[in-house]
């Protein structure tokens, strides 16, 4: 087996040597060692994305909008670094969706990172893939395969706002359950067992 | 009275960091105190009479175990060498966790021998190799086996009878992810399994000494005295290949040199200095002073710091025993600022570690603070300003931004990593091929050229709309906002200049390992030695603090 490490460094190296500059390869080997920690085939579609890398065309965009189009496939790397460079922006559009990027899989990690560096899970679908990203500490989806993905149609990403999961009223009654816990304050307690007085207008 | 930190562009110039020494807060040394009541063991010793064979070692302590596993195979003379280019070596060592099975010695025993050439797994945490320093290792058996005890004079000054020449950790070769033993308490401090690792082989070497002896004569034949194994140590040759890492893991840079600063302002800053602790202060000089002179080497480099040294060291002394009034308040502050002021940085440097030497409630502290979670800085904050780059830039890197990087002499090296051994290398850009290949490590050339691509950019811009159409800058750019956060994170010099000493970045990391007797064999690598005066593994429960610094007899 080898080891994340491993992973990383020589991600990095085989990044450069495509033509990406030191700076986004250490993204590049920062994901696709993420993604391998999470059990999702990094490694397998860089490789198999480098490999065509340089023989096809791929769209490297630049200013992302909130619907983003073109015939020419994009780059999932140079979409992924531009969506952190710009993630103020982002955010602010809440919804943003691309169609055509090449490789989807690993526009996953940029999107992850972005999740934790915005503090908001953000919804990532792949087609009908659905991927839930919470704060680059994990991902939950309806995807689990190892077979390298070279295309999307549509991707659509959309920033969560921080909410519960559970109603008030939900939350009201494990509360109340948690206040058995509690020790109820007699005069006496309420006299000796805090800090302050009753009364601290001094 | 509040001290400052010492400015982060006086002590990370390269020439300053180059005069680093070990110290208290050095890695061997934690090591020793974190694992001094672990259980030591000589698990399984499997030698033939030539001392080929295999032996385990361990350290244990409730359910956790360490054990490392030595694989000692017969190679020819010829085959011998320091380089990383070697494919074979006396010996080999892996430290495995846990205690390892029939299965895992035999699998190790295949691969380990061939270390890059062979594959680990992530049971195994530190894999290393090592040669005899054979004049000194055949005389010693010889010695041992006519039942005559080694001329301590030919041993001290080699100070070894092995010398590794490479101590691999952190996932290399299939070796465990730093993550997967990050939160143990034991090894929360930097490269501790790689000092568990050297330190063991240290046991090895006498070992395997004393079996050969036995073998060859087991009549007359005597043990190596073990006052004599205290003072030998274990040997290490090291090249370019421990550079780049010091460029590589800023915030892990900075936390080393932090720590080390934070322990002497807080020194500088004790108002009444107890009498014990000044005594002990001044004995670890009076040691010193008959240490130094056992550190030889043919370099006329480190001849010439070795000199300033000891003369600095004397007119020291000499202040402190005719000048200086012990009743002053903040008594060592007042000595810093002496020292500042007639010192050089070599001495000035020697004193700090030997300042820190009564303090271990100033020092323990720091020493668990010198790891980094470098993940942690990785993201750039792109909503930032250009207006809050150019400030960073002027106010962190002011010095590298006055170097004029049109000039060759600025731009002589350049850094690369050989196909044959995929280790770091430093070559003439102007008369050697691979400078389109050069990595990343030009900071000072890199971060000059971000503040001139910046002068034209509106103040008000964001970060991220300058890496749009910027990325080759991104490199810097991430190392910008980390400096803001780790003033000691950065190298504050040119590291591809004609005058670059790459040994001085050795010497920085080889300090904080607590190397000693510095070595250089030419300006790119050089021999030291490690644990020359230490514990054996069966003294640790308890032993001189201060070892280091006694002279050897």
């Amino acid at each position: 087996m080898k080891s994340y490490s491993e992973i990383d460094t020589t991600v990095k190296r085989a990044s450069k040597a495509i033509g990406f500059s030191w700076g986004v390869s250490e993204e590049i080997g920062k994901n696709i060692r993420l993604l391998e920690m999470l059990g999702i085939p990094g490694f397998r579609n860089l490789n198999s994305y480098f490999k065509v890398y340089n023989k096809q065309k791929f769209q490297k965009i630049s200013l992302i909008s909130k619907q983003n189009s073109s015939p020419t496939p994009y780059c999932p790397i140079s979409a992924g670094v531009n969506f952190l460079n710009q993630l103020t922006h982002m955010e602010e559009l809440k919804d943003i969706s691309f169609n055509n990027i090449a490789y989807p899989i690993l526009f996953i990690p940029f999107i992850s990172r972005a999740s934790y560096i915005s503090g908001k899970k953000i919804i990532l679908k792949i087609d009908e893939k659905v991927f839930l990203l919470n704060f680059n500490q994990s991902i939950y989806s309806n995807y689990s395969t190892d077979k390298i993905l070279e295309k999307s149609n549509i991707i659509n990403i959309q920033f969560l706002e921080n909410t519960n999961l559970f109603s008030e009223d939900e939350w009201k009654e494990l509360y109340k359950l948690s206040e058995d816990t509690f020790v109820e304050e007699s005069d006496e307690l309420k006299q000796k067992t805090a800090g302050a007085g009753l009364t601290d207008n001094d | 009275m509040e001290v400052q930190l010492r400015d982060p562009k006086v002590v990370m110039k390269l020439s300053k960091l180059g005069c680093f020494h070990q110290s208290k807060l050095s890695f061997l040394r934690s090591f020793l105190n974190e694992f001094k009541d672990w259980k030591y063991n000589r698990d399984l010793f499997d030698l033939d009479e030539n001392g080929f064979g295999n032996v385990v070692y361990s350290f244990k302590k409730k359910n956790r175990t360490y054990s490392l596993l030595c694989f000692a195979n017969k190679i020819h003379d010829e085959e011998r060498s320091d380089r990383v280019i070697a494919t074979k070596w006396d010996a080999a060592f892996v430290l495995y966790d846990g205690m390892p099975t029939k299965l895992d010695l035999d699998r190790l025993s295949v691969n380990v021998p061939k270390q890059e050439g062979g594959r680990v797994s992530y049971k195994e945490l530190t894999l290393s190799r090592a040669n005899k320093s054979v004049r000194v290792f055949d005389y010693v058996v010889k010695s041992l086996s006519n039942g005559a005890q080694p001329d301590k004079k030919l041993l001290f000054k080699v100070g070894y009878l092995y010398r590794t020449t490479a101590v691999y950790g952190s996932g290399k070769f299939g070796l465990a992810d730093r993550f997967r033993i990050e939160n143990r308490d034991e090894i929360n401090g930097p490269f501790r399994l790689e000092m568990m690792l050297v330190y063991l082989v240290r046991q090895f070497t006498f070992d395997q000494v004393n079996h050969i002896a036995k073998s060859k004569n087991p009549r007359k034949a005597i043990e190596l005295d073990r006052e004599i194994c205290r003072n030998l140590g274990i040997g290490n040759s090291t090249g370019l290949g421990m550079a780049p890492f010091i460029v590589n893991h800023p915030t892990l840079l900075n936390n080393w040199i932090f720590a080390k600063e934070a322990v002497l302002k807080k020194i500088r800053e004790i108002k009444f200095v107890d009498n014990k602790d000044f005594k002990l202060f001044k004995d670890c000089l009076k040691k010193s002073l008959t240490n130094i002179p056992s550190w030889t080497t043919d370099s006329e480099f480190q001849k010439k710091k070795i000199k300033e040294l000891k003369t600095d060291l004397e007119k020291f002394s000499d202040y402190l025993n005719h000048i200086l009034n012990p009743k002053v308040n903040n008594l060592f502050n007042e000595i810093y600022v002496w020292c500042e002021n007639n010192l050089r940085d070599e001495c000035i440097e020697y004193i700090i570690s030997l300042m820190m030497e009564p303090y271990d409630e100033l020092v323990k502290p720091m020493t668990n603070t010198m790891n980094s979670d470098e993940e942690k800085y990785f993201d750039i904050p792109s909503n930032r300003t250009i207006q809050d780059l150019r400030n960073l830039l002027e106010n962190n890197y002011s010095d590298i931004l006055k170097i004029d990087f049109s000039i060759k002499e600025s731009n002589k090296n350049f850094w690369f990593i050989s196909k044959n051994k995929e280790e770091p290398r430093l070559a003439d850009r102007y008369l050697q091929n691979g400078s389109e290949l050069e990595q990343p490590l030009a900071i000072a050339r890199d971060i000059k050229k971000l503040y001139e691509k910046i002068s034209n950019e509106k103040n008000s811009s964001t970060v991220g709309m300058f890496l749009v159409s910027n990325d080759e800058l991104r490199h810097v750019i991430r190392r910008v906002f980390i400096i803001e956060k780790f003033p000691y994170a950065e190298i504050q010099d040119n590291t591809i200049g004609s005058n670059l000493m790459p040994i001085d970045m050795l010497r920085l990391k080889l300090s904080f390992f607590g190397a000693n007797k510095f070595d250089p064999r030419s300006d790119k690598w050089l021999r030291i030695c490690m644990f020359q005066g230490a514990p054996l593994p069966n003294e640790l429960k308890s032993f001189d603090d201060q070892w280091i610094y006694n002279s050897l007899n």
